[in-house]
């Protein structure tokens, strides 16, 4: 139990200047009510719309500043769907990513050896020079192609035209191949459509939620943590299949403490209840759906009993669960989860949870997914992109076909040159995405970018990644600039604007002028008509019959939906977008790549004695490894700590907040130290670690060296035959109590 | 007129969104809190309950730190708000050392500080910073002497607990379990 004095011992280390006192409150004794909203319009105070960039959810919101001038807060905009007036910890606390002193202030150019983080300032005009002479040489030598842009975030947009108009296609975000992709995948050849983000799971109005190691409230994906709590105020029944007793599994009706890498074998046998109990949606599943005589046949033997001794999950608790799913269709979710590469497997893991799904009736449905609607905002014309006489694609030949977007770690392999390869990427531009710590396997990332002729950073934060820049370009932050209208699927259509609440600090630039600069050097302006992002915005809004002065009053517009299609509408044939326009059981792409097409269930590697399975996940006031340094999210959570089971503890000898060192199956040793934290809600056969911690940068000097960096130890990546996925669950740690000597001080 | 805070631990998910949207409503120095957030597990596993709180000065009827001030500092305004006066406060620490709820702490510009169950918004017709911007919304906030505030009317309708009830404080931060 954490208690008030250990929180203020533990957050005390750094003291903030600010001192601002609330002086006597003055009572106000005509008081007539209190509203539901958090906007505070208080005179002398002005506040501008932004939405946030602290995570991928981009909820809108409210920018307020002090009379002097400064960041006050940020709170939500009531009309958006993404945050309903309410921001999350890291939304609230995006004012550090402001304030932080360890911000990139100005361009840096390498001195040193990559790597070693040694830089000198130079001035704007030499660093863009630089990136853009760069890219024109390489490309004289190995056609445009061989740059690839690596990005998450708004800037990566322009970045992306950028390259485009550059002559190169291979732009990829992690967020595919290292964490959605296997569900895209599954559910594209399932129901022809994307889950995309923010999902459209109709959480709220569900009345049973099956999370599949899902850990909602911890991943605080805002609307959708908003929805489980509507849904439990209306009694929704929450299945949580975890072997780690997570914040959701104890609001869950039932926890099912499965044995980690066994889900597959779980989701079948529900699968095979379903069909043999007739405990679906008959009418739904004959006129929507392909392949069902094919998947009863396919599960005839993965019966409960059957995985009764794969999982630990008792027979009568997979019936009992599988009775319940059906009890509530079809408003029922078997969620497709967002961080799913984690055993190789799991695109056919997906296609499990969305073959439960059609079984159940649920997509389409009320309760279960709806069918997003999107603002349709008309963008600039510009010359086409010219087309690219090779992409990733030509270094994987006859692999990954049925993956829809770049592989980011596609990118990293192809760049390490290879005798079975004419032409490897010479040139990377990243932008915002810390590559270091997102790409498992570190070894290989490095070698890659060791291979690299050129690489070129644009970030708000020194990074592990930046360390390894010929070039680093300071972005400002979200809160200083104008981006790309946010454009996000929702159950309403509507658009979201972001504009600066402060001029940009230091020598730092948005990204849309550091794109459109390189842009002008390489003679692609044609492709940024406009010198500046608002008037894009202002004439994109007039397009649309808003304006830019509107939006900067409202922040985010709402439209209805054209159609009313939120739901399959009762007698309404759907055409499906797939092979055979059905949902498919039985998938015929799969099939004719030479994939199963059902799912079929693989052990995996267990670990060996003395190690245990080294899983990860997520706190709700960070993000990744991008929020740790921030003051205000570091003053929540400033290490992360690894959760031992008590039995574990005790055949160790280990005690609470003991510092451990890691090695992993392959002999590699955590870099840092890291607290153990005893306690029951983990298995004995695993541990656990929230990511994002253990950075390597001395330049982030409130979490440098703090806590282990997950990424570090996954050096076993279990490739996704389908989709190129990097599974990242098969690695195994063992404790080091003494600290190791090769491990820096 | 008498208000009160109810926090559901069925929904609260311990993200710590009501300490920081404080800190920054409030201008809380980084490094201090007046709201945080507690965890107890109870069990063996698989038996495992876990419950968590948002906890935060407690606004108490009886309260023991108004009572032991030696200035008046700490004092009582109408509505039942629990506050402290930045410069009458000596910073004795006295108040700190009786509450029981261990919710206040020593200011670095010399003060003893604390939640105020946001008089300053509430006054104007806002709920408090924590409540309004809880992404679970587990906090209800209101007037208990109004039968139909949404405090009164959760605390009608739910099983609830109050924290150390043996220290007769009488506290008015109430947790629906």
């Amino acid at each position: 139990m954490a208690t008030r004095r250990q929180f203020l011992k533990t957050s005390a280390l750094g003291l903030g200047g600010i001192s601002i006192g609330l002086s006597a409150f003055k009572y106000v004794s005509d008081f007539t009510g209190l509203q539901q909203n958090a906007a505070d319009l208080t005179v002398n105070l002005t506040r501008t719309p932004t939405y946030c960039e602290i995570c991928f959810w981009k909820c809108a919101g409210w920018v307020y500043k002090k009379e002097d001038g400064s960041i006050w807060k940020i709170t939500g905009n009531e009309e958006d769907q993404h945050s309903n007036g309410r921001f999350c910890p890291r939304g609230t606390g995006g004012v550090g990513m402001y304030t932080d002193k360890d911000r990139l202030k100005t361009p840096l150019i390498r001195t040193g050896e990559r790597g070693k983080h040694e830089f000198r300032e130079a001035s704007w005009e030499e660093a863009l020079d630089m990136v853009a002479d760069n890219m024109k040489k390489l490309s004289s030598q190995y056609g445009p192609e061989c740059v690839a842009l690596l990005n998450h975030g708004s800037g990566g947009k322009y970045f992306s035209d950028l390259l485009k108009a550059f002559g190169s296609t291979n732009i990829a975000a992690p967020s595919y191949a290292q964490c959605r992709g296997p569900r895209e995948v599954a559910f594209v050849n399932t129901f022809g459509e994307l889950i995309e983000s923010p999902e459209r799971t109709d959480i709220r109005d569900s009345k049973c939620l099956v999370l599949i190691g899902s850990h909602i409230g911890e991943n605080m994906h805002n609307g959708q943590v908003q929805e489980v709590s509507d849904a439990i105020d209306k009694g929704v029944s929450i299945i949580t299949v975890d072997p780690r007793f997570s914040v959701v599994a104890s609001k869950s009706k039932f926890w099912l403490p499965i044995k980690p890498a066994t889900d597959l074998a779980l989701l079948l046998s529900w699968i095979h209840v379903l069909i043999n109990e007739g405990w679906y949606d008959k009418d739904y599943v004959e006129k929507n759906t392909y392949g069902l005589d094919l998947l009863k046949e396919h599960v005839k033997t993965m019966t409960p009993e059957w995985a009764y001794g794969i999982t630990t999950i008792k027979p009568d608790v997979i019936r009992e669960t599988a009775k319940e799913m059906f009890n509530a269709s079809p408003a029922v979710i078997i969620h497709p989860g967002r961080h799913v590469t984690w055993y190789g497997d799991d695109t056919q893991r997906l296609r499990a949870v969305a073959i439960l799904n059609a079984l159940l009736g649920s997509w389409g449905r009320r309760g279960g997914f709806y069918n997003p609607a999107v603002a349709s905002v008309p963008n600039y014309p510009h010359p086409p992109f010219p087309t690219p006489s090779r992409t990733w694609r030509d270094a994987f030949p006859g692999q990954f076909n049925l993956a829809d977007e770049t592989l980011a770690s596609g990118l990293c392999d192809a760049t390490i040159p290879a005798p079975t390869r004419s032409c490897s990427f010479k040139a990377w531009l990243v932008s915002g995405t810390n590559l270091i710590n997102t790409l498992p396997d570190q070894a290989k990332t490095l070698e890659a970018i060791k291979s690299l002729e050129f690489i070129a950073v644009i970030d708000t934060m020194p990074m592990e990644i930046t360390s390894w820049a010929d070039v680093i370009l300071p972005e400002c932050t979200y809160l200083e600039r104008y981006d790309t209208l946010r454009v996000s699927p929702h159950r309403k259509p509507a658009i979201a604007l972001r504009m600066p609440a402060m001029e940009p600090k230091d020598n730092t630039k948005s990204a849309y002028w550091i794109a459109r600069e390189i842009a002008s050097r390489l003679g692609l302006l044609e492709y940024f008509p406009f010198e500046k992002l608002e008037d894009y915005l202002d004439w994109q809004l007039k397009q649309i019959g808003s304006s830019l002065e509107e939006m900067q009053k409202i922040g985010v517009k709402t439209f209805e939906r054209e159609q009313d299609d939120m739901y399959f509408q009762p007698g309404e044939q759907h055409e499906f977008f797939t092979p055979t326009g059905k949902i498919e059981l039985y998938s015929t792409s799969f099939a004719e790549e030479g994939f199963d097409p059902m799912p079929v269930y693989t052990p995996h590697p267990e670990p060996p004695e003395g190690y245990y399975r080294l899983n990860y996940g997520r706190a709700p006031m960070h993000t990744f490894s991008r929020t740790s340094n921030n003051p205000n999210l570091n003053d929540l959570m400033d290490e992360n700590a690894l959760w031992i089971n008590p039995k574990v503890a005790k055949d160790w000898g280990l005690k609470k907040d003991q510092r451990i060192w890691l090695q992993n199956q392959d002999g590699k040793i955590s870099n840092f130290s890291i607290k153990v934290r005893v306690t029951e809600r983990i298995r004995w056969d695993s541990v656990y670690m929230v990511h994002g911690f253990g950075h390597a940068t001395k330049q982030l000097s409130r979490t440098y060296g703090k806590g282990i960096s997950d990424t570090e130890m996954i050096t076993n990546v279990m490739t996704d035959p389908i989709m190129g996925g990097t599974g990242m669950r098969g690695n195994f740690v063992t404790f080091l109590t003494e600290k190791p000597e090769e491990v820096a001080s | 007129m008498r208000y009160a805070m109810a926090i559901d631990t069925k929904k609260c998910v311990g993200c710590s969104d009501c300490v920081v949207a404080c800190q920054t409503e409030n201008n809380v120095p980084i490094g201090y809190c007046r709201d945080w957030i507690v965890e107890v597990v109870d069990g063996t596993y698989p038996q495992l309950e876990l419950e968590i709180r948002s906890e935060r000065c407690n606004h108490c009827d009886n309260s023991p730190c108004v009572r032991c001030c030696p200035t008046g500092a700490s004092h009582v305004e109408e509505g039942g708000f629990v506050l402290v006066t930045h410069n009458k406060c000596i910073g004795c620490g006295a108040c700190i050392a009786s509450c029981p709820y261990d919710a206040r702490y020593p200011h670095p510009d010399g003060y003893v500080d604390k939640c105020t169950f946001c008089m300053h918004r509430v006054t104007k017709g806002q709920l408090p910073a924590c409540v309004a911007t809880c992404p679970t919304k587990c906090m209800y906030f209101g007037d208990l002497d109004d039968p139909n505030s949404p405090v009164s009317l959760v605390l009608k309708n739910r099983k609830h607990k109050t924290l150390i009830p043996e220290a007769g404080t009488k506290p008015q931060l109430y947790y629906l379990i």
